[in-house]
């Protein structure tokens, strides 16, 4: 029936004062999982933070936001995306687009967006050609979209190739384990694929250039899989360390609680959305414990000055830590920045605005390259390395990370509140002392 | 990988036999297909999380659940299903439409998220080198005593016979002084009981959701037809062979392991090109 359902858009008007001007934003996502819940829930903070401090001034004029929810349904295959975001231009008249989450729907989505003209801040889908071969090769067409977060899927993969490097070196350094064998399992999903290649290629290579352990193999189950344990059983019996996983959707869940109640003797990393949300132990029945998975958000971690309150006011009004599709914060805040640079609400003046933001975030400082694609690397967006450690989300990475040793031998990142990575204690005891 | 092939096959098989069972008994005798057979599995799965927060102990909590929701899907098989019975397309509309209500109830009370229920047997076993959750070989166990027990009831007691012979020619049945229409309640009954038994037991294993009815429905149909249509050993069959399928896709084309469903019905095509009418199909009178 969500189905059914998937075309209802409800407007909502956001805040105080909306008797002057306003201005129309839509989000996107797929609002009944807790990815899009967040989408909408990260964007009304926003909304309401913005109309309570008496909105965005445009050429002497005030206008508030309103926000028009858009449910995608893009967990599921099929044409309701397109067609929602159609409705939301054509028939609720929103002024701009954002969020998103799934990349195959995003590429239909964006594409509707470019049909109209209609600039679109996407949050929440990772792959490299949302962007890259669109907005470089035909920008009079593609130049209305744009990329808050995550960074795109390769930049994505160097985190979490720098996880698993953590991890690895955690195997070596606790259980004299030279050379850690790795297996991946990544949902069957577009964005999944530049990660899992770039990862079987550096699992392989010898240090220092690549990881110097062993790919044991690589599965891929649907993003809508009920059951993992017969890959966990695969996994297990290819003799894995570490098993890096790919999930952005509800198998990550799956992954968390089969991993945890069969006790499976590797350790955890990669990207796991949902093991994100606060939600993530419950979900998991508390098997989920000692997963680790790139991020954005953990607790007591600032990333910026503006990262702690941004969390504290979400999880004081929702109940939970944002999920980086709530991301959508940033996005309005960009957004209207751009707007109040602009001093129009005229699309190319947006756009040209939008070009030359350099902007602090509660994710990092955003700026955005020529593919319209926000930087990563020190200084920019570096994203978390996240693991669940008594009953929290605690980031293990950046603590004392060196992104460049041999040119910047000086420079070494770290935000205050992050912890040592941790071994499962069960794996601990599987591999101690057992045939390495 | 042999012992790992096995294992996970057979606890799948497990379940996949249980629902398909429930669902080929249900059109054998009352020539209902159907489609909400699965969606019963849910709401059985939604009562256990239920009762279970509650603090009420497992037995217990299966006990009420199962009572729940045979008083619920009686109760829908009268209102919806019964006026329309005779009308096999309206039956299919039918039992969607109950399907897709039921989802959206659950929608509303419990939300989208996923949920977890506690595992009644915690823990894990190795067999044969293999780590099996005890809450998997439960279940196992529970899909035995659940198929040992619909073969008794059916073969071995005046009640089984009167579910045969409605299900060999309802009218003469009817003539030999069996009140089929309450035969056919009774059926839906012990359908929608082994549903419930079969949501019991996977509620620890697998994220209880609104949606968690749809997977389930595309290979119980898939094993009901492959074994042939009214055949109950035949959907029992069809189960295991879905089920390893499955598994075997996941131990031998790792990389394609999102494609286990697929391949496990691409199979089931492949046997309708041998034999259109299912595995048991040509026997289907006979067995039932």
């Amino acid at each position: 029936m969500r189905s059914l359902f998937a075309c209802l858009v409800l407007t909502v008007a956001v805040g105080i004062g909306t008797c002057g001007q306003v201005i129309r934003i839509g989000v996107v996502g797929p609002m009944a999982y807790i990815q899009g819940a967040h989408h909408w829930y990260g964007a009304t903070l926003a909304a309401e933070e913005i109309n309570a401090a008496g909105g965005i001034e445009v050429d002497g004029t005030k206008y508030t936001i309103e926000l028009v929810r858009i449910d995608s349904n893009e967990m599921q295959p099929g044409p309701e995306a397109v067609g929602a975001v159609e409705r939301a231009i054509t028939a609720l008249k929103v002024d701009f687009l954002i969020g998103g989450f799934r990349t195959e729907a995003m590429l239909a989505m964006t594409e509707v967006a470019a049909d109209y003209k209609k600039i679109f801040l996407i949050a929440g889908a990772a792959d490299d050609a949302l962007l890259k071969g669109r907005v470089d090769k035909n920008y009079d067409r593609y130049k209305y979209l744009f990329r808050v977060t995550p960074v795109r899927s390769t930049s994505l993969a160097r985190v979490s190739f720098i996880l698993l490097g953590e991890v690895m070196d955690a195997f070596r350094r606790e259980l004299g384990i030279a050379e850690p064998r790795v297996a991946i399992i990544a949902e069957q999903a577009a964005w999944a694929n530049q990660v899992v290649t770039l990862v079987e290629l550096m699992a392989n290579a010898p240090l220092p250039f690549g990881l110097g352990g062993k790919h044991v193999g690589t599965w891929r189950p649907s993003a809508l899989a009920t059951s993992v344990a017969a890959e966990l059983s695969a996994v297990e019996r290819a003799g894995a360390h570490i098993v890096f996983t790919v999930f952005s959707g509800p198998v990550g869940v799956v992954f968390g609680r089969d991993w945890g109640r069969l006790q499976i003797p590797v350790a955890t990393v990669g990207i796991n959305v949902e093991a994100q949300a606060q939600g993530w132990l419950t979900a998991t029945g508390g098997f989920g414990a000692y997963m680790a998975t790139v991020g954005i958000y953990a607790e007591g971690v600032a990333v910026t000055e503006k990262t702690l309150p941004f969390v504290d006011s979400f999880r004081t009004k929702f109940g939970e830590i944002p999920l980086y599709t709530a991301g959508t914060y940033d996005a309005i805040y960009i957004l209207a920045d751009a707007i109040r640079r602009a001093g129009s609400l005229q699309t190319d003046a947006v756009i040209q605005a939008l070009e030359v933001t350099d902007y602090v975030a509660t994710l990092g400082r955003v700026v955005f390259d020529e593919l319209h694609d926000p930087i990563w690397g020190p200084e920019h967006l570096t994203g978390l390395g996240v693991q669940w450690q008594e009953g929290a989300p605690r980031a293990f990475w950046p603590r004392e990370w060196q992104p460049d040793p041999a040119a910047h031998p000086g420079l070494v990142v770290g935000y205050p509140g992050t912890v040592p990575y941790q071994i499962p204690p069960w794996v601990v005891d599987h591999w101690r002392g057992a045939d390495k | 990988m042999v012992a790992d092939i096995l294992v996970n096959g057979l606890v799948r098989s497990g379940v996949y036999a249980m629902l398909a069972v429930g669902f080929g008994l249900v059109f054998g005798v009352g020539r209902v297909l159907n489609l909400a057979h699965t969606a019963f599995y849910m709401v059985a799965s939604y009562g256990i999380l239920h009762f279970v927060a509650t603090g009420l102990g497992t037995p217990l909590a299966v006990f009420l659940t199962a009572l729940g929701v045979i008083a619920i899907g009686l109760a829908l098989y009268k209102f919806f299903i019964e006026p329309v019975r005779e009308m096999e397309a309206t039956v299919l509309i039918a039992t969607l439409a109950v399907a897709i209500l039921l989802q959206e109830l659950l929608l509303v009370f419990f939300g989208s998220e996923i949920r977890h229920v506690p595992a009644a047997f915690p823990g894990y076993t190795r067999i044969a080198g293999v780590r099996l959750g005890n809450q998997e070989m439960a279940t196992l166990v529970l899909a035995a005593i659940s198929l040992l027990g619909t073969w008794l009831v059916l073969s071995r007691t005046r009640l089984g016979l009167a579910i045969r012979a409605a299900a060999q020619d309802r009218e003469v049945a009817n003539l030999m002084g069996i009140n089929v229409n309450r035969v056919t309640a009774i059926v839906m009954a012990l359908g929608f009981l082994l549903a419930s038994l079969a949501g019991a037991a996977v509620a620890p294993l697998l994220p209880v959701e609104p949606r968690m009815w749809m997977h389930p429905l595309v290979i119980v149909l898939a094993a009901v037809v492959l074994g042939g249509l009214g055949s109950l050993k035949g959907s029992v069959i069809g189960a295991v062979i879905l089920a390893f399928a499955e598994v075997l896709v996941v131990f031998l084309i790792p990389g394609g392991s999102y494609l286990r469903t697929a391949i496990a019905l691409l199979i089931m095509v492949c046997v309708f090109l041998i034999r259109p009418e299912g595995l048991f199909g040509a026997g289907a009178t006979e067995e039932r």
